[in-house]
């Protein structure tokens, strides 16, 4: 895999000089996924050719893809957040109880989750963007934070048995015909859950907002060059804290869209998303510098990297500890890939 | 007089180990204003029956040098690099589980040590700096963010530590293991402060006798200008991650040796966290530069010291990271050059306004 993602890249840069980073990264992520989904068709057959099969990678990683999107764009504009992770439990947990103890009803459960997201994004986003702190000591801190907050609200993990909200966890979109998700040939009836269906909003409406507005192309402006956005008149402290504010919400979305997956408050849910957010972002092609990425690339990353999850484990290495070796290879083979690429384009820019 | 005792004290106050000290005497005054209890030490029988120290502040001593440990390799590493290496209770795990794997053999259960502890030390010192060698490698190599980087060793490590022993739980019974987290027959102080005590010195000798305290700080504060100057950046940054691989080493023989066996998802759990907060502490600043080893060795004692105050106070293990991170934002916000230059201007306000009144 490691040979193709490189000759790959090779071919492309001889192909197309003018070609963009933002683009070279995509395409890679795109070529590995499909590279990736054929190849497990053929060599593991009749489960990955169900529609249902990348449906239920979806259904699981609807949360996922919100918490990716957020760091995508704290990550554009050169900073970062660890603290998706530990926001999503303590948005679990705090919902959990509130519906199950206090009896309350559904939607004031998510306005607690848009709550403590806009907490968590309005504090990171002060202290990094206007007190200039290190992002990630505010986010860690924020992490170890959630983490602690989790366990003081409640110890033991939980089933929610609200009606109203089991109704709403229970409900299925079905897929009518053969439609534009199926790309595999053969349609059996499948279903998405609501959380897909929020995913995509959010992943079709960030494209919009960092592709065309003022706002999203500031983002890229900040993330590239922050000196140089500052004289073009871009408001970077402003900026900086709307990118963490965003990651924040999307965080608040993204935990409760998982509270509507698992349907349980525990504190140790969600460990590692925050690892396995930065690791789609960055297979999706996000740059760490900042300034490069892509919404749909960091959509593929996650696609890409639960593919390759279910991969391992029903190649039959089903043992905890290889999905977390696999998606710390993986996310090591592409910060290579990146750091070669600005190598290359530094090079580039001395002649 | 008055502006004599006014230079002393902003001459105190200006030192950077002053932070850890103010924050010492804090804790100290706090736990006696509510329970004097706290400092009682008092000599009692171990279940070998041995006389060994025990109370509160032995707690502090005992559990708070691994962390020690772990401060000297991550002072450096911050020095060097202006970030943290936050893969380092993963890296204990694997440490741990070296030693268990080696002291073991192919038996979870051995009746006797299948070798020396000495070659299992080695063994995992090896595993353990290569392991900061490959952190080192990402860093200096391909200029990744040192926190990113160290991210790939924080979710895996864990999992390669367990893959180490398939999954299994070694215990070994012999008791000659026990000793390096516990007591020395004889000895009434815990074995754990010793090692700490020994790091130090070495670490000490090191800063004293070669220029890895200059080269770093260099580095750290300029890499551009160190390179002019003849060092090697990337080299001087791999090495304060090869070396926090030895701290880690270390660290990891007395946290097995303290249970005498592993628990792959709970050994070291946190203290990341807890080593990056002990450099905070020592007033070194977290985007690299100068650093002062004595004062995150003592800030290290000092996270303890709060560790310990919260584990009186009924506070759970699971819910001390909150507190802790609290404590981590207040460094820092304080710290920030924002607020700093907000406070000194007020100060100097507040100066003004006096002299005028006077």
């Amino acid at each position: 895999m490691a040979l193709f993602n490189k000759s790959s890249a090779a071919q492309k840069q001889l192909q197309k000089k003018s070609i963009s980073d933002t683009n070279l990264l995509l395409s890679i992520t795109i070529i590995v996924f499909f590279v990736m989904y054929i190849g497990a068709i053929v060599f593991q057959g009749s489960g990955f050719l169900k529609a249902q099969t990348f449906f239920n990678i979806l259904n699981a990683n609807a949360p996922l893809i919100i918490a990716s999107c957020g760091l995508s764009i704290v990550m554009i504009t050169g900073s970062i957040d660890i603290s998706v992770g530990g926001v999503t439990a303590l948005v679990s947990m705090c919902c959990a109880v509130y519906l199950d103890h206090q009896g309350g009803n559904v939607f004031v459960s998510l306005l607690i989750a848009l709550a403590i997201g806009l907490g968590y994004g309005l504090v990171q986003g002060l202290l990094i963007a206007y007190l200039d702190i290190q992002p990630f000591i505010v986010s860690l801190a924020g992490m170890f934070f959630a983490r602690g907050m989790t366990t003081i609200v409640n110890t033991n993990p939980f089933n929610v048995e609200n009606k109203a909200f089991v109704a709403l966890k229970e409900t299925r979109v079905i897929i009518p015909g053969l439609g534009s998700v199926n790309k595999i040939g053969k349609y059996v009836d499948a279903y998405v859950e609501i959380g897909v269906i929020v995913a995509l909003l959010i992943v079709l409406i960030l494209f919009c907002v960092l592709k065309w507005t003022k706002l999203g192309r500031s983002f890229y402006a900040v993330g590239g060059n922050r000196q140089s956005s500052l004289m073009l008149g871009i408001n970077v402290k402003r900026t900086r804290f709307l990118a963490h504010l965003f990651c924040g919400v999307l965080a608040g979305i993204g935990g409760y869209v998982y509270f509507l997956h698992v349907g349980s408050g525990a504190a140790s849910h969600a460990s590692g998303m925050e690892m396995n957010a930065i690791a789609s972002a960055i297979i999706g092609g996000t740059l760490l510098t900042g300034g490069v990425g892509n919404i749909i690339g960091t959509l593929f990353g996650v696609l890409s990297l639960s593919t390759i999850q279910n991969i391992v484990s029903s190649a039959g290495l089903d043992q905890a500890w290889w999905t977390g070796i696999t998606i710390a290879a993986m996310l090591c083979l592409f910060l290579v890939i990146q750091s070669i690429v600005m190598a290359r384009k530094n090079r580039s820019s001395l002649k | 007089m008055t502006q004599n005792k006014k230079n002393i004290f902003a001459k105190i106050s200006g030192r950077q180990i002053f932070i850890p000290i103010a924050a010492l005497l804090l804790l100290a005054v706090f736990n006696l204003i509510f329970d004097p209890s706290f400092y009682k030490i008092a000599l009692s029988a171990n279940s070998a029956g041995d006389p060994v120290l025990s109370g509160y502040l032995i707690t502090i001593l005992d559990y708070g040098s691994e962390l020690a440990i772990l401060a000297i390799g991550m002072t450096l590493v911050t020095a060097a690099s202006g970030g943290q290496d936050i893969s380092v209770g993963a890296a204990i795990a694997i440490g741990g589980s070296v030693i268990l794997r080696v002291l073991c053999g192919t038996d979870s259960r051995p009746e006797v040590l299948q070798a020396p502890i000495i070659v299992a030390f080695l063994v995992s010192c090896a595993v353990c700096m290569l392991f900061g060698a490959f952190n080192g490698v990402l860093v200096a190599g391909f200029k990744i963010q040192p926190m990113v980087a160290t991210l790939i060793l924080f979710t895996a490590g864990r999992s390669i530590a367990a893959w180490i022993n398939n999954n299994e739980l070694p215990v070994i019974s012999d008791p000659s293991f026990g000793y390096f987290g516990g007591f020395i027959p004889g000895i009434p102080i815990p074995t754990p402060f010793f090692i700490a005590v020994i790091c130090m010195i070495v670490m000490a000798l090191a800063l004293k006798f070669t220029n890895l305290g200059l080269y770093t700080q260099a580095v750290g504060i300029n890499a551009g200008s160190s390179r002019l100057n003849g060092l090697n950046p990337a080299f001087i940054k791999f090495l304060a991650f090869v070396i926090l691989g030895l701290c880690v080493a270390v660290a990891s023989l007395i946290k097995v040796s303290r249970i005498s066996s592993i628990n792959y998802s709970v050994i070291a759990k946190d203290i990341e966290m807890d080593a990056i907060l002990a450099v905070a502490l020592g007033g070194n600043s977290l985007s690299g530069g100068k650093f002062n080893m004595a004062a995150s060795i003592l800030g290290a004692y000092v996270i303890q010291f709060l560790t310990t105050t919260l584990y009186k106070f009924n506070v759970k293990s699971d819910a001390l990271s909150a507190y802790k991170a609290i404590v981590v934002i207040a460094l820092v916000v304080l710290s920030a050059p924002v607020v700093r230059e907000k406070i000194s201007s007020l100060w100097m306000k507040m100066k003004l306004r006096t002299k005028e009144v006077g």
